[in-house]
């Protein structure tokens, strides 16, 4: 009895500690899975021959190891950390959160052991077999009863924006994942889909576009919501904005699928429709973006001295760089010369390593000191070492793919004359090669900065040791 | 493009969860002196 008073007192760190571990290690596996398939593209040797290395089975491995152990890692921590923080009360459930961080990295073994031995469904980023997926839909479930059962048993009254991004990523998820998962199972590891054809098409693009939407942008919009004001120490520039942004973006993400599915069997309409509805999510994100970027006004010198604020703004940099490229993308006329192009990979990649990748480094930057009792990481040198091989790494990937793609496109649709083509196939995947080398290059700085990161945070953990920190009294409030 | 007859009425449907959303997040005072609220997260940790 006294044991649950003392422990209802205190915040549950030990979930937010094991989720942001493991977040640094599963980045430096999924970064270390993608060097190696863009090595596998300039040097195709790297395959050696047998089915489980191969290109087409590590492919997925490393989408699901960046977007979902590393990406879904760094999503679990930095939530459960600012729902209590926020609502100034512990976790809704301790079992809930134990289970959550079981069960998800059950998830994720299971795909790295699954996807190489030729298990897959054959939907970009929904791979798994549906035994996992029914385990992810159970993982998924417990994280929405424990991260709402804690909004519902908060202390403050007003519901924290970054919470709100944070909830509506949780039940987008849950949605997306049932409705694209549904499949017929034909044994233990196989099953085919409960949709056929073009309804297949549209079903595998509502859910990895809103995948992008929910899962790689709402949910780290939470993340940008709390942390960028933390670490500037002020409050975000305008809060009416970030609630505007908030509406907004989530009004219109979920109809914009469609503009993958340019040119194809989809009726012309759709297609228009998901082009138009692309365009428009320009303004919430832009106005988010630069909401989050002017909360340094009369801060902006701290930039200099500080990496991890570096990390955070330079994230919202490729925030911005990324939602007006692809709504341009989402341009049928320009989709005409950019899609099956590397454009399309550059695009993804300056979302995800620059978007993504450099705000959870930046929260898992200010999060881990923190949760081991320590002011500060045990190397600051270290992360402004990281920041600058991240940059320059994330900057070498998205032009020389850029350079590539667009070259691609323009080979592929070049003609003579005499309305013959051009260029073969096999020109145009020639001419790539300097390009390959240096995107490779590229991510191979970036998973060197993660390394780096992995032994700064090793060297805090051990120097410090886990701190068990009291739920303030609850302040005075409207 | 049967898919539209599920897929349509889903988003519809989200629509209206969020606008239900929005309504309960403005009645019960949730955007009420909002700025304040901004500089909350910044006095605790």
């Amino acid at each position: 009895m006294q044991n649950a008073t003392v422990k209802a007192a205190t915040y549950n760190d030990t979930v937010v500690r094991q989720f942001s571990i493991m977040a640094v290690v599963w980045g430096v596996v999924g970064t270390l899975m993608g060097v190696i398939i863009a090595s596998q593209l300039v040097w195709p040797e790297l395959n050696l021959g047998l089915p489980f290395t191969s290109f087409g089975r590590l492919r997925p491995l490393h989408t699901n190891a960046v977007i979902f152990a590393f990406g879904g890692c760094a999503l679990f921590a930095t939530s459960y950390y600012v729902v209590q923080r926020t609502c100034q009360t512990r976790l809704f459930s301790d079992k809930l959160s134990a289970f959550t961080f079981w069960g998800w990295q059950a998830v994720i073994v299971a795909a790295a052991i699954s996807l190489p031995l030729g298990y897959t469904q054959g939907k970009e980023y929904g791979e798994l077999e549906w035994p996992i997926d029914i385990l992810i839909a159970l993982v998924w479930i417990a994280y929405a009863i424990n991260f709402f059962g804690t909004i519902g048993i908060r202390k403050v009254k007003h519901i924290y924006v970054a919470n709100w991004f944070y909830g509506a990523f949780i039940l987008a998820v849950a949605l997306l994942h049932i409705v694209e998962s549904a499949a017929i199972p034909a044994g233990w590891m196989k099953s085919y889909s409960a949709y056929a054809g073009v309804q297949d098409a549209m079903v595998q693009w509502w859910y990895g576009h809103n995948a992008v939407g929910f899962f790689l942008t709402a949910g780290f919009l939470g993340m940008m919501y709390y942390f960028v004001p933390k670490q500037a120490e002020r409050p975000v520039y305008s809060y009416s904005l970030s609630i505007v942004h908030f509406w907004a973006l989530i009004f219109t993400y979920m109809w914009a699928g469609p503009h993958h599915l340019h040119y194809t069997a989809l009726p012309d309409w759709t297609q228009s429709l998901g082009m138009v509805l692309s365009l428009i999510l320009f303004a919430p994100s832009w106005g988010g973006m630069i909401n989050g970027i002017m909360t340094l006004s009369g801060a902006w010198h701290k930039l200099r001295t500080d990496p991890i604020l570096r990390f955070l703004i330079v994230s919202l940099s490729f925030y911005g760089m990324s939602t007006f490229e692809g709504p341009m993308m989402a341009i049928k006329t320009v989709n005409a010369l950019s899609h099956y192009t590397d454009w399309t990979v550059g695009h993804v990649h300056s979302g995800a390593l620059g978007w993504v990748g450099f705000v959870s480094i930046g929260s898992l930057y200010f999060l881990i000191p923190r949760l081991f009792g320590q002011k500060q990481m045990y190397s600051v040198k270290a992360i402004e070492v990281h920041f600058w091989m991240a940059t320059i790494g994330v900057v070498l990937y998205i032009a020389a793919l850029w350079i590539s793609g667009v070259m691609e496109g323009l080979m592929w649709r070049a003609m003579n004359a005499d309305g013959t083509l051009a260029y073969t196939f096999v020109e145009s995947v020639k001419a790539k090669f300097p390009y390959y080398f240096t995107r490779a290059l590229g991510g191979f700085l970036y998973m060197t900065g993660l390394i780096i990161m992995l032994w700064n945070t090793i060297k805090t953990a051990t120097s410090g040791k886990p701190v068990t920190v009291d739920v303030p009294a609850v302040v005075a409030h409207a | 493009m049967e898919i539209a007859f599920l897929l349509i009425p889903l988003a519809v449907m989200l629509v209206f969860v969020i606008l239900g959303g929005l309504w309960w997040a403005i009645q019960t005072g949730q955007f009420e002196d909002l700025e304040e609220e901004g500089s909350r997260i910044l006095e605790q940790d």
